[in-house]
């Protein structure tokens, strides 16, 4: 391993910007996603959903859908097996409701029939009959006592008594005397938020394609984040062994945590086993928005105290989110991320989960941490607002570093806050004249980063060319980035690499691409895959020149004899090695399966400059900076990628996207004309500044880059607008409507 | 569904007369075929009138023009005379969706859809421009404020359509202008919106003014007190003013996912006087 | 309900076929020619990933019927590249990492061609807005405006 003059390693393809493997594909329309494969004999499956929030399912008549010609099967929740597992349980219960239909646009039978046409008439058909029940929404509501309840019995044991029966989970975190900690401050901040729900937004609709036979075998064609979830899933819902179900990822058309579970996948699979044909299930846009996705609701009330040169001295934050119908924990991942910016003496958070009329919360890129984050980063902003103090400078002087008790408990081992904080200060953005009504607003940001269950196989052909077969779809590049570790570590070129994907069949298992673990874990995994291969290709070096296996090692690419002791042979190439592999041994192939640990947590920090139009409450993002660590960049285009996507993601959070209830707990803009996700229009360039803090915990230096950057949008703009209005902004979207409200109660 | 394509008006009138179902005409289709997907409306027959003769022509007729029914919003704004003329009837048609929209959508089929927020239609009013309708009985001229009736729902009778819409001849320094306001720079419905058409005398003062606000009523509404404060001005702030003042009196929106009554009602006088503004420049007044 | 019988040019190549009068151009591409590169996000004009050309017009092919392709002219993602020669737009793509899933880009590469034909030497704004009918989720957009300024140059420059 080369080392710089620093100690640094030295990379040779890590680092680079090679094109992606599904380039071509992707540009010319070849890359096969989820909609776009069919089967002989295909049926079409449509799903009829509820039109109410809350209701009694009394009775489902599918008779007359059943008779008419083209339709071949008609299922309800009855066509399911039962689940034990109460959170798997609960995964099948959103699928297809059981008894009640607990929010808008849930799925409460389906048909498989030989045309979209026919479908659509047979679910016109269907004759459910409702007894419509109170709803609720909104979390604070739901979580007082007397709230209609949206399902009974599901608290967890460490729920005090007195709320709703919604409430069905709590959590606290945190370290020292906040008393004690608020009483030396010399000024106190309390503030309440509010954050509305908003979709991952993926342009491409949850698809797939099932085929099942009457032996029990199947067949699944998806989009997903995880196929081996997938797997397990639906083996349980479909009660099948998870050896007769084969599940193939297509190609993902974003995912941002959404396509981390299963909304369609059983019941094509119910309907293909009923109907003893393949079936596909491609979800409409108004499904898409009412029936999968969207993150928690929040209310948050965050109270800190600062001294007058800026030390916080305590901070305290009250979280309340809504998964919607089912238990939810996210509200665990807000109150451990809130606070982790900040080396605190004196912390504590508390989280409630409460159940409201809404679909189902699906992960969305680093999940209930933009909202904890955003009330924190925004009392943050107003103390050092009312104190006169840099919000930077302030920053730095409470950043969390090396050997900082985090506020979740976890001491920090090498982590680049502060790096990330000066890089902010010493760059030009930061200097930059504003110009009249302009304002700038800054925030930090940060996510835990995952590791988890992770297999990967890696296969030397014997013309010197190397194939890596992993198990974690590519959402953000990932094929690229795992090609160019393998070359790094085996020492050949990156197009010498081909990485696919394998269906469940073909590997072991892999967890879901979440929590920016991929090309920490499976980066990880293959450096491992690729030093075992390199053992035995060491191996068949050590037989070709009958020497000792211990006394070959392998440099730049090629085995070479350790030493002079060793003997004097010419390096053997991989291409050499492998051109002999079936006289030497026969195939060459390594793996490595492990459960990673090591993620090393990522933080950025955001700067944004904006102008609000004061007569109507307009907010222009003019200029946009992004600084974050990505531990080792090792595709640097694509950790760009990742760090502007998530930052307009996150713009789009604060300005203009939310989930819209009418009075009768309807969805009232499902569609992307009214659920308002950012155009190009909107935009200036995001600016990108990576730093490269190593994660100990990987070979090269690797942390997860995915979810950190829909952080601190939600604050920094908010922190702008607050600033550029004269108004302490408290509710997301900033939507004109409301930052006009707010101007001109302010008079 | 049946789907007809007639190459006369008799015949167009004599299909939409003689189905007894619902029926629709399809132009642009950007409308008709995001109801039709939504289930909103089946229709029986749709009746595509591309194939009319001159449905997709503008021509210069009497100082002004005579648009078909079937332009396209891009091409509307690839049409110098018309931009120079009513530049703000052309810029309200080129707002309407985005660039793929603007391939197909249509003036008559942003009138007929009858929407209160429909981008076209403001400008259009102010204008004064006239619908030429086309029905079992013949033909007709109807002003363009007379054919939304109200959301959804417009004055022509079965088997009457629009075949095209005409745009007077316009004075020397006279001029319009249409802005809306929505929460992102595209792909939005007008949450409100104002078009303002005047005409100039040669020292600047206004001797005609015409006012329409959009998605503040039932219907896109013209505003005659609002246009009478700007008549006899140079357009200080004080005629400013009351043009805001006069077009939050005409709002009477709704609370909806796009806005409420109250930013409504703000929203459509800011909207009117930078709307103003503009159309006084371009008619060559100083302000 | 019978379908209709449709004539119709696709890549520059004679395509004939039968679809139901009430189906979108999308669904006649995607389900009955094989032409899945043509993406579908919303199914009402409002994501830009169906984006074709009819008669050389930038259009959602979701908002238009199968039948009003008779006798027109339709371009699609699948006709973009020559052979084995990428189209300078899908290269700079490749080259800019302006994409990452990749649902939104055969619309937005339609879309693009469409307004270098129209205006070879667009400012960043005319591109932005030009493309405010294409939504992508992944990019944040930055990387797609310089791939299709790159690709301007050089189609400029060709």
């Amino acid at each position: 391993m080369a080392l710089d003059s620093n100690g640094k390693r030295v990379f040779k393809v890590v680092g680079t910007r090679p094109a992606r493997p599904d380039g071509v594909d992707k540009v010319t329309g070849r890359a096969l996603y989820g909609a776009d494969v069919s089967a002989p004999g295909m049926l079409v499956g449509r799903i009829l959903r509820s039109p109410h929030a809350h209701a009694r399912i009394v009775s489902i008549d599918t008779s007359a859908a059943e008779a008419m010609q083209g339709v071949k099967a008609v299922i309800t929740s009855r066509d399911f097996a039962v689940v034990e597992d109460a959170s798997t349980r609960d995964v099948q219960v959103n699928c297809m409701a059981d008894g009640k239909a607990l929010y808008d646009g849930h799925a409460v039978a389906a048909v498989a029939a030989t045309s979209a046409a026919v479908a659509k008439a047979a679910l016109k058909a269907i004759k459910v009959i409702y007894e419509v029940l109170p709803h609720v929404t909104d979390v604070d509501a739901a979580m007082k006592a007397g709230s209609p309840v949206v399902q009974a019995s599901r608290a967890v044991e460490n729920v005090p008594k007195g709320f709703s029966e919604n409430v069905t989970h709590h959590c606290e975190f945190g370290h020292g005397d906040v008393a004690a900690g608020f009483a030396k401050a010399d000024k106190i901040v309390s503030r309440s938020f509010k954050t509305a729900a908003t979709h991952q937004g993926y342009i491409e609709p949850h698809a797939c394609l099932a085929s099942m036979t009457s032996d029990g075998k199947a067949d699944l064609w998806c989009c997903t984040q995880g196929q081996f979830n997938v797997r397990s899933l639906c083996a349980s819902i479909m009660g099948m062994e998870a050896s007769q179900l084969r599940v193939t990822a297509s190609e993902i058309g974003g995912g941002f945590g959404g396509k981390t579970t299963v909304f369609i996948e059983p019941v094509a699979l119910a309907l293909s086993k009923k109907a003893g044909r393949p079936v596909k299930v491609v979800m409409t846009r108004d499904e898409v928005f009412k029936a999968t996705g969207p993150t928690v609701s929040t209310s948050i009330d965050v109270k800190i105290g600062m001294t007058k040169d800026g030390r916080i001295t305590a901070a305290e934050a009250h979280m309340r989110y809504s998964g919607g119908a089912f238990p939810c924990g996210t509200v665990d991942m807000g109150a451990m991320a809130g606070f982790a910016a900040y080396d605190l003496p004196a912390v504590r958070t508390y989280g409630w989960n409460a159940l409201t009329n809404r679909p189902k919360e699906a992960a969305y890129r680093a999940p209930g941490a933009p909202q904890a984050i955003y009330a924190v980063e925004s009392v943050v902003d107003e103390l050092c607002q009312v104190l006169k103090l840099d919000p930077l400078d302030v920053r730095l002087l409470n950043a969390a570093r090396k050997g900082t008790q985090s506020s979740y408990g976890p001491v920090f081992d090498d982590i680049g806050l502060v790096a990330t904080l000066e890089a902010a200060k010493a760059h030009p953005h930061y200097h930059a004249p504003l110009g009249a009504g302009q304002a700038r607003g800054l925030s930090c940001g940060f996510w835990f980063n995952f590791g988890g269950n992770t297999c990967v196989s890696l296969n030397v052909n014997t013309d010197g060319t190397v194939g890596v077969t992993e198990g974690n779809p590519d959402i953000g590049g990932s094929r690229a980035s795992i090609s160019l570790m393998a070359a790094e570590e085996l020492g050949i070129p990156y197009d010498r690499i081909r990485t696919i994907i394998a269906d469940t069949a073909s590997l072991g298992h892999n967890d879901v691409t979440d929590g920016s673990r991929v090309t920490f874990s499976v980066g990880l995994a293959t450096i491992k895959a690729a030093q075992d291969a390199i053992r035995k290709m060491c191996g068949r070096a050590a037989k070709i020149w009958g020497i000792d296996e211990e006394a070959v090692e392998w440099i730049d690419g090629a085995a070479v004899p350790a030493g002079p002791n060793a003997g004097k042979f010419p390096p053997m190439s991989l291409a050499e090695i492998a051109a002999v592999s079936f006289q030497t041994g026969g195939p060459i192939a390594g793996h490595h399966e492990f459960n990673a640990d090591g993620a090393g947590v990522s933080f950025g920090v955001h700067l944004v400059d904006l102008e609000v139009d004061k007569e109507t409450g307009a907010t222009k993002i003019l200029r946009y900076t992004v600084f974050q660590d990505a531990g080792k960049a090792v595709h640097p285009a694509y950790v760009e990628g990742q760090m502007q996507g998530g930052a307009v993601q996150g713009i789009g959070w604060a300005l203009n996207e939310e989930y819209i209830y009418g009075a009768d707990g309807r969805l009232q803009n499902a569609g992307f004309l009214d659920y308002r996700v950012p155009v190009a229009s909107d935009l200036p360039m995001i600016d990108t500044v990576i730093l490269e803090i190593p994660n100990p915990g990987h070979p090269y230096g690797v942390r997860g880059v995915g979810e950190t950057p829909i952080v601190p949008p939600l604050a920094a703009i908010s922190n702008g607008v607050s600033r550029a209005t004269g108004v302490r902004m408290s509710e997301l979207p900033m939507s004109p409507p409301r930052v006009l409200k707010a101007i001109m109660a302010r008079g | 569904m049946q789907y007809a394509k007639p190459k006369t008006v008799a015949e167009a009138a004599r299909l939409l007369k003689d189905e007894a179902g619902v029926t629709r005409i399809l132009a642009g289709g950007t409308d008709v075929l995001v109801q039709m997907k939504a289930g909103m409306v089946e229709p029986a027959l749709v009746v595509d009138i591309k194939g009319l003769p001159g449905i997709r022509e503008i021509v210069a007729e009497a100082g002004g023009y005579r648009i078909g029914a079937c332009v396209a919003g891009a091409e509307l704004g690839e049409h110098a005379g018309l931009k120079a003329l009513w530049p703000g009837v052309v810029e309200g048609a080129e707002l309407i969706g985005s660039t793929q929209v603007q391939g197909r959508c249509t003036q008559a089929g942003n009138l007929c859809n009858a929407s209160p927020a429909a981008d076209s239609v403001p400008a259009l009013v102010a204008a004064g421009a006239v619908a030429r309708v086309i029905g079992p009985d013949g033909v007709r001229d109807v002003a363009v404020s007379d054919v939304p009736v109200g959301p959804g729902k417009t004055s022509l009778k079965k088997g009457e359509f629009i075949a095209s819409i005409f745009v007077p001849a316009r004075p020397d320094r006279a001029s319009d202008a249409y802005l809306r306001f929505i929460p992102r720079t595209e792909m939005d419905i007008a949450v409100a919106s104002a078009a303002v058409s005047l005409e100039l005398d040669g020292v600047g003062m206004v001797t005609a003014a015409r006012v329409a606000l959009g998605a503040v009523a039932p219907t896109v509404r013209l505003v005659e007190a609002a246009g009478a404060a700007l008549v006899g001005t140079r357009l200080d702030e004080a005629a400013l003013d009351a043009l805001s003042a006069a077009c939050s009196a005409a709002c009477a929106p709704i609370d909806d996912k796009r806005g409420t009554i109250e930013f409504r009602t703000h929203i459509a006088g800011v909207l009117a006087k930078r709307a103003a503004r503009i159309a006084y420049t371009r008619a060559g007044g100083q302000a | 309900m019978s379908n209709i019988h449709v004539t119709t040019s696709i890549n520059g190549d004679p395509v004939e076929f039968v679809c139901a009068p009430d189906e979108p151009l999308l669904d006649v591409l995607r389900n009955r020619l094989g032409l899945t590169g043509v993406k579908e996000g919303c199914g009402t004009g409002d994501c830009g990933a169906c984006s074709v050309l009819v008669d050389g017009r930038l259009v959602c092919s979701c908002l238009v019927l199968g039948v009003e392709a008779e006798g027109a002219e339709i371009s699609t993602v699948e006709g973009m590249a020559e052979a084995e020669t990428l189209h300078p737009l899908q290269q700079a793509f490749i080259d800019h990492a302006a994409l990452q899933c990749g649902v939104c880009t055969p619309g937005i590469l339609v879309a693009a061609k469409a307004l270098l034909a129209k205006n070879p030497d667009p400012t960043d704004e005319e591109v932005r807005f030009w493309l405010a009918g294409n939504l992508c989720r992944c990019t944040g957009y930055d990387k797609i405006v310089r791939a299709v300024q790159d690709a301007a140059a050089q189609m400029r420059s060709a």
